[in-house]
């Protein structure tokens, strides 16, 4: 899977869970503050994509993701 | 209304003004469905809620993020609030009280689903606050803004009738000039369905038919239902409609059985006398029942029993909405208590829908097979919770 491909699959799981058009779902968005994102979402997007990608994601591994950069660095790092 | 007992005797509250309605039943959406819903035909079928979109209400995310029931709830304020007009309150002296009988339990029953098949990683973590049963009642105070009590009361199909009466009593104590008084249900779930089949709680027939001989069970509904309660004063200040009086309400136990009501029905009778004592009305100034009725065989004839007892053989007319609403267990007491509110707009008392054939032992004056008109008085508005929670609200015209 190419790097663009996995990331239109990081921004499908990100779309149905956060509910956002899917051109707000840019490397660069803030969760917080461009995605209306609380934790609680953080959780359900993290457990969406453990279940997209077949990967496990330790809550520690969480801490000072704040972009979806950030965390498709995360989860693509271990495929 | 009355607060309790001080030196001089009995203390009044402030007069409560019922000023906005908001439901949703098996009829549909909004109070013109309901009545026309009430003056028809019993609906074919299951008793859901047609035409629900609650992204007429909610984002995509916030309807993601709450259980039906929470949806209902978040609907039936607005709508309550959006009738009301105008409310000019101070949001630290505005209460939100809506109750439900289960709350979010088709949220738990897929989330166990997940736990089952996927494992205790994959339940997600909006299922506590889906499922909570106060989820109704924070969604509507969050919405809103408002600081005041924000509350749920938990006694199954007393649950509407309670929540009202508490809502009322904070107006009518001053504590608030504003307070939403409802409840809302969506346990139609697969679970909950076996559940009240299994209990045979159901009727097998697929007929609610209150007080008449051949009832055989209730017939499972969902829905909500709200009211607008402002201090009579304040609604008056700001010109607002007034669709009546919330006059008065009771609650008592009988203390007897966890699902069978106590035979006889003293539990529900001495609730009926309580609640009319608050508003300050004789029985026989009472114009009108808006019956429980059920169309179980117990509770029925409990409540006829309870109602004999309290008004002899001249009780007021006496209706069962839910010969057509089916029965909204929490919901139950505030979709009536919108019903109620509709019969003294209409000054006409709807049918009790399925009531054919009396029963001998059952001596009420059951409003059958059409609507009656009547000169809007004092209404008693019934409801009885597994549990033996018994909760009668009193709804005056204005």
């Amino acid at each position: 899977m190419s790097d663009d491909e996995t990331f239109d699959k990081f921004k499908e799981c990100a779309v149905e869970v956060l509910q956002v058009p899917a051109d707000k779902v840019t490397r660069e968005a803030r969760f917080a503050e461009d995605l209306d994102a609380d934790s609680l979402d953080l959780v359900e997007l993290v457990m969406a994509l453990e279940e997209s990608f077949d990967v496990s994601v330790e809550e520690t591994e969480l801490e000072g993701i704040e972009t979806i950069g950030q965390a498709f660095d995360l989860i693509s790092a271990k495929l | 209304m009355l607060l309790g007992i001080g030196p001089e005797g009995p203390v009044a509250g402030r007069r409560v003004a019922i000023t906005g309605v908001g439901v949703v039943s098996c009829c549909g959406v909004g109070t013109e469905a309901l009545w026309s819903g009430l003056n028809g035909m019993p609906p074919s079928g299951e008793r859901r809620v047609p035409g629900f979109d609650p992204e007429q209400w909610l984002s995509s995310k916030e309807t993601r993020q709450l259980d039906r029931f929470a949806q209902f709830s978040v609907a039936v304020a607005d709508m309550a609030l959006a009738d009301a007009g105008t409310l000019d309150a101070d949001p630290g002296r505005s209460a939100v009280i809506m109750g439900t009988g289960v709350g979010g339990l088709g949220t738990l029953e897929t989330q166990i689903e997940v736990f089952v098949e996927k494992g205790a990683r994959r339940v997600s973590p909006r299922l506590v606050p889906m499922m909570m049963s106060n989820a109704g009642a924070a969604a509507v105070s969050i919405r809103l803004g408002w600081h005041g009590p924000s509350e749920t009361i938990i006694t199954a199909c007393a649950a509407g009738a309670h929540s009202i009466g508490h809502a009322a009593r904070l107006v009518a104590s001053g504590r608030c000039d504003v307070a939403l008084g409802g409840a809302a249900e969506a346990g139609m779930t697969p679970v909950g369905m076996a559940a009240f089949a299994n209990m045979t709680a159901l009727s097998t027939s697929g007929n609610s038919r209150p007080f008449d001989i051949r009832r055989d069970g209730f017939v499972i509904t969902e829905g909500a239902g709200a009211l607008v309660l402002e201090a009579w004063d304040h609604a008056v200040a700001r010109g607002a409609r007034i669709y009546g009086e919330l006059a008065g309400s009771a609650s008592t136990a009988d203390a007897h059985h966890i699902t069978a009501p106590i035979p006889g029905g003293s539990g529900a009778a001495a609730c009926m006398t309580l609640a009319m004592e608050d508003a300050g009305v004789s029985a026989d100034q009472i114009g009108h029942i808006n019956a429980h009725g059920t169309s179980t065989p117990l509770n029925d004839k409990a409540e006829a029993d309870a109602i004999t007892k309290v008004f002899g053989a001249s009780a007021p007319p006496v209706t069962s909405t839910k010969g057509i609403t089916g029965h909204g267990l929490g919901a139950s007491g505030a979709i009536e208590a919108v019903a109620v509110v509709l019969s003294i707009q209409h000054a006409l008392i709807p049918p009790t829908s399925g009531y054919e054939q009396p029963d001998p032992d059952i001596h009420l004056d059951v409003v059958a097979p059409t609507a009656r008109p009547w000169d809007p008085a004092p209404v008693l508005s019934n409801s009885f919770g597994f549990g033996g929670h018994n909760g009668c609200l009193v709804i005056s015209p204005a």
